[in-house]
């Protein structure tokens, strides 16, 4: 395990544990970011070029900004008078992603002697997953493009100003 | 330990970290901040297995995350189109108030 990799990791995990934390949505936002910014580090340190671009340009690009967008649409309601920012049954939710956490870190640590170790660095280019999207992919390929189009103009319609007295 | 182990584990604390967030915070907005989260640690999965795993030129591991990260950017644009229309109808975007699916 590399120096760069704990560190990257650190990142990641600070930045998550900030998003889900903080008091200020802003800054929730801002936190998020980071943490994907870490995981495209990640994704390039795993020798995958392609995904760690494309969750820059996504994550980073698109998502992080229309979080921004819509907690500043919705801004004024989102600092509740009475309470904290935590729902009433905090203690139940902490309990279920804790138990979930302890599962997964024991079956990774169980597993962990019959993983691979270190293996020769794959010679994937772009053109690779290029080739592999217009060929063996394609059908996949063009479902997304409906999928994203079907969903933008169903959030567009959904988010839409509706006329007073109906439509 | 070995790095695919120390991936696998980053990926589980980042999926935990996501799952506490969307049980627990009161917006709606950092719910979905929380799913986001957890749909990003699956993505890490996928490509440390294709990384690690027995044949990486076959790219399926890859294709898995391309296409999920494709999907959720579709979910977050829903989701996010969703609870600007909750918070036009109710003026808040409180989980705890937001009792009802009629307008």
């Amino acid at each position: 395990m590399s120096f760069a990799f704990y560190l990257i990791a650190a990142l990641t995990v600070a930045g998550g544990l900030a998003a889900v934390l903080l008091k200020n949505t802003v800054h929730c936002a801002l936190a998020l970011t980071v943490a994907f910014a870490g995981l495209a580090f990640l994704f390039l340190q795993l020798d995958a070029q392609f995904a760690g671009f494309a969750q820059i340009l996504v994550y980073i690009g698109a998502v992080a900004i229309l979080v921004v967008f819509a907690i500043l649409l919705t801004r004024g309601s989102e600092t509740p008078k009475d309470g904290g920012i935590f729902s009433r049954t905090w203690l139940a939710g902490l309990a279920v992603a804790a138990a979930v956490f302890a599962m997964l870190g024991w079956a990774v640590l169980q597993s962990a002697p019959g993983l691979p170790g270190a293996t020769p660095e794959p010679t994937v280019t772009v053109g690779d997953i290029g080739v592999a999207l217009m060929g063996r992919y394609v059908l996949p390929l063009e479902i997304v493009a409906l999928l994203l189009t079907a969903a933008l103009i169903g959030a567009v319609i959904v988010a839409m100003h509706e006329k007073e007295g109906g439509k | 330990m070995t790095p695919l182990a120390g991936y696998l584990l980053v990926a589980a604390l980042l999926f935990a970290i996501g799952l506490a967030g969307a049980l627990t915070r009161r917006n709606a907005i950092l719910v979905l901040i929380g799913i986001e989260l957890m749909l990003n640690a699956a993505n890490l999965n996928f490509i440390a297995f294709w990384r690690y795993g027995p044949h990486p030129e076959a790219l399926t591991g890859m294709m898995f995350a391309i296409f999920s990260i494709a999907v959720a950017a579709a979910e977050a644009a829903v989701g996010l189109g969703l609870v600007i229309a909750i918070h036009r109808h109710t003026h808040t975007t409180d989980l705890d108030q937001i009792n009802r699916m009629k307008g």
